[in-house]
């Protein structure tokens, strides 16, 4: 499924609502929950999973062409796990 | 440094959905609980769900190994699973290096 696919099932099952509107939504959605990240919070949907953010420390990098050190600053990086249904969902047949 | 925020939450989604767009607040929680619940139903099914801009989120099969009970030190199976990963799209990844 893509975001196309999202927002047409979801435009589907919203008759009430216009197409514009549902993306408005799903724009919303997925903002905001990049933008909690962004501030170094955590985006928790029980059920589904919890989105996070990790700290990876620094490190002496490689250019793997010269074989050259590079330095490579901390910085965080995103983070998800999955939720105890949707765990459990994935594994039913 | 970096100051501590909050957990963002379903009801905070809703909010901003109903303070942005006017939609009651009823109607902006049953819409975030449908985003969840397509993207929920598609994994289900063993389709990944692919939103550009945001991430990726990939089904995994692993198969049968060997585990330990970290308790008691006894092997057990561990059963053949499906896992879900998610990978942040290169926006996202910079967002969130950039910080906000």
């Amino acid at each position: 499924m893509i975001r196309s696919e999202l927002l047409e099932a979801l435009t589907a099952d919203n008759p009430d609502l216009r197409p514009d509107e549902v993306e408005q939504v799903a724009d919303i959605f997925f903002e905001e929950i990049g933008a909690r990240l962004a501030e170094g919070g955590r985006v928790e949907l029980r059920g589904f999973g919890t989105f996070s953010t990790r700290l990876r420390n620094a490190r002496t990098g490689r250019n793997p062409r010269t074989g050259d050190p590079v330095d490579v600053p901390s910085k965080r990086v995103p983070y998800f796990k999955p939720g105890k249904e949707m765990r459990e969902r994935l594994n039913t047949d | 440094m970096m100051r501590s925020v909050g957990t963002l939450t379903r009801a905070d989604l809703a909010e901003t959905i109903n303070r942005k767009l006017g939609f009651s607040r009823a109607e902006s929680l049953a819409l975030v609980e449908e985003i969840l619940a397509k993207m929920c139903n598609a994994m289900a099914t063993g389709e990944n769900v692919k939103i550009s801009g945001f991430g990726t989120f990939i089904l995994r099969d692993k198969r049968e190994r060997v585990g330990r009970n970290p308790k008691t030190g006894i092997e057990v199976p561990i059963t053949p699973r499906r896992v879900m990963t998610f990978r942040a799209s290169q926006k996202l990844k910079d967002r969130i290096t950039k910080g906000a």
